[in-house]
């Protein structure tokens, strides 16, 4: 066997190692995104049909009062991609655990959590890089945003806060053990309700009122109008500090049970 | 053997999933530098065993030492003194072989640097040098079973768990990972295996100990457990009934067993091949025809009958 001379485990704080484990796990999920360019180009393709769906195909029906239907669509097509987006890291985390990769981090001397971290890091990044697909698609339909620098950036924090909490639901349902295929699924069906029940593609004054209080009091509405509002240089009122309430309140849940998943997963 | 010379050292280990009982009290000790196998058939236990020293698992009763740090209290000491290599490579199969090995090693703590230098030596080593900028996913099973072991390695831990580490290769490639195992043992490794094979047990192991559902029902050197089995078996097959009975009047005293039914006499074939040519010899004599005549190694059935009474293949496949 080659020669251990001179190499020794560097010895530094844990808070260090916090950072570096989940660095080291960051890149590999980098790497995945370089090796898996598909992902990434299925995540941009799908926002890139409802954008045309919607735009042509039900924008004409669709009464926005003053506002042009381009113009009112992309800020539900950003949160859409946002929080689809989540979705990868249950994916990723199911693929782990099949490939019994999982047992190994397990099994080094390492800050347990960073697993999780690297996985839902790699969804910012994903995120991030099919926002800007997106924003480039809605200004060839007609998209004209009047929003400054800084209303911009709070879109951008606001959108990547929906992925980041939603990336460690996703991680819960990724740790349940079961197939990727039913991780895929379930991942993705628990937010057609909220994407679609909200104000993304329609105002929910068209909504029966059962589904319309439904509607108006769910995080994915908040997170529309904020973003909406702050694109059009309108007030955001409400509803950005309650879409930053709701993205804390969902990782305050979701990063413990995660956690205590992750380090009580028994893979077989 | 003080327990200050023991790597591993397991007492009254149970476990249960789901009311299933799959491991009722083990107790199993390695000294330092030695190789303990730990053999029984699937369902016996074993994976579920080397989970639990190797921190995966928590045992619901008992205490197992690693280097004399407890696997529950001290899991993560005990983390940086292990390496895993588990039944399925457990590899990440969008990275190549390189950026693999280099990612285990920086989680071991060494620097970028060192992880790299150990990666390209361990590549080497594993005879995977010109697949190290290849992604895991282009490499055949034993190619990704030497990987799996290199990523154990990188950080050279004292201690190595190598569950089933040949099970599903070709003889070629477990040929070359016996080869590999007795050099890291050579070097001081101390290591805990588990296998389906008394063969493997018999080439690689100090000390073997045969679990079945969940208890070990035999421990010792593999020349004690072949001993207590009667080692290898000679099969006289005679011509018919009548050369049958002279046969056994001849070498009676000598035989193992003998079967009436199929004119048969067992011998003990343990004592060298000489011994076997004088009873050839002592048969010719004697003017007895001979059918046929075949040699027998004990095989993990064999184990399993004389150890439990009852053949390996009738264990329900439980829960490992």
């Amino acid at each position: 066997m080659p020669s251990m001379a001179g190499i020794q485990p560097l010895r530094r704080s844990r808070a260090f190692w916090v950072f570096s484990d989940t660095w080291v796990l960051i890149q590999r999920s980098l790497l995945h995104i370089k090796e898996d360019p598909e992902q990434l180009l299925s995540l941009s393709l799908q926002p890139i049909m409802f954008v045309v769906l919607f735009r042509y195909v039900f924008g004409g029906a669709i009464n926005t009062g003053g506002v042009s239907y381009a113009n009112f669509l992309m800020a539900g097509i950003f949160v859409q991609t946002a929080a689809f987006g989540s979705t990868t890291t249950g994916v990723g985390i199911a693929t782990d655990l099949q490939q019994g990769i999982v047992d190994r981090f397990r099994s080094l001397p390492i800050v347990q959590t960073s697993v999780l971290t690297g996985h839902v890091a790699a969804d910012l990044i994903r995120s991030l890089l099919a926002l800007v697909v997106m924003v480039a698609t809605g200004l060839l339909v007609g998209f004209r945003p009047s929003a400054g620098p800084l209303a911009w950036l709070a879109c951008i924090g606001l959108l990547l806060l929906l992925t980041f909490a939603l990336s460690w639901v996703s991680a819960i349902v990724g740790l349940m053990g079961r197939s990727i295929e039913f991780v895929q699924q379930a991942s993705f069906i628990w937010l057609f309700p909220f994407t679609f029940a909200s104000s993304a593609f329609v105002p929910t004054q068209s909504m029966p009122g059962w589904l319309r209080t439904f509607a108006e009091n769910q995080p994915i509405t908040h997170y529309v109008d904020a973003v909406r509002n702050l694109l059009l240089g309108k007030p955001v009122g409400n509803h950005g500090w309650l879409a930053v309430i709701w993205g804390i309140g969902i990782l305050v849940c979701a990063i413990p049970i995660a956690s205590y998943q992750f380090r009580h997963r028994s893979a077989r | 053997m003080s327990s200050s010379d023991a790597a591993i050292v397991a007492t009254s280990i149970t476990k249960s999933f789901k009311q299933v009982e799959v491991l009722k009290g083990i107790d199993l000790e390695a000294a330092r530098g030695t190789v303990l196998a730990l053999l029984g058939p699937n369902g016996a236990g074993k994976t579920t065993m080397v989970r639990i020293l190797a921190t995966l698992l928590k045992p619901d009763g008992g205490r197992a030492l690693v280097d004399g740090y407890d696997v529950v209290q001290d899991a993560e000491k005990v983390r940086s003194l292990i390496g895993l290599t588990g039944q399925y490579a457990a590899v990440d199969e969008l990275l190549t072989g390189m950026a693999n090995l280099t990612m285990i090693g920086r989680l071991y703590r060494l620097c970028t640097r060192d992880a790299r230098r150990r990666a390209t030596d361990l590549l080497e080593v594993f005879d995977l040098t010109t697949a190290a900028d290849r992604v895991v996913k282009t490499y055949s099973g034993g190619m990704r079973r030497r990987l799996d072991l290199a990523a154990s390695l990188i950080a050279n831990p004292p201690i190595l768990f190598l569950d089933e580490p040949t099970t599903g290769l070709d003889p070629h490639s477990r040929n070359a990972m016996w080869e590999i195992i007795r050099q890291l043992v050579r070097e001081g490794t101390t290591l805990l295996l588990t296998t389906q094979y008394l063969e493997e047990a018999d080439q690689l192991a100090d000390q073997i100990a045969v679990i079945d559902t969940g208890t070990v029902v035999a421990k010792g050197s593999p020349d004690d457990l072949k001993r207590r089995l009667g080692g290898e078996r000679f099969d006289i097959v005679t011509s018919g009934p009548a050369a049958f009975a002279r046969a056994a009047r001849l070498l009676g005293a000598r035989a193992l067993q003998s079967d009436p039914d199929t004119w048969t006499l067992s011998l003990r074939a343990d004592e060298g091949f000489q011994k076997l040519y004088e009873t050839l010899g002592e048969l010719q004599q004697a003017d007895i025809e001979i059918g046929g005549f075949s040699l027998h190694r004990p095989t993990l059935d064999d184990v399993f009958l004389r150890l439990t009474q009852r053949a390996a293949g009738d264990d329900q496949k439980g829960n490992e």
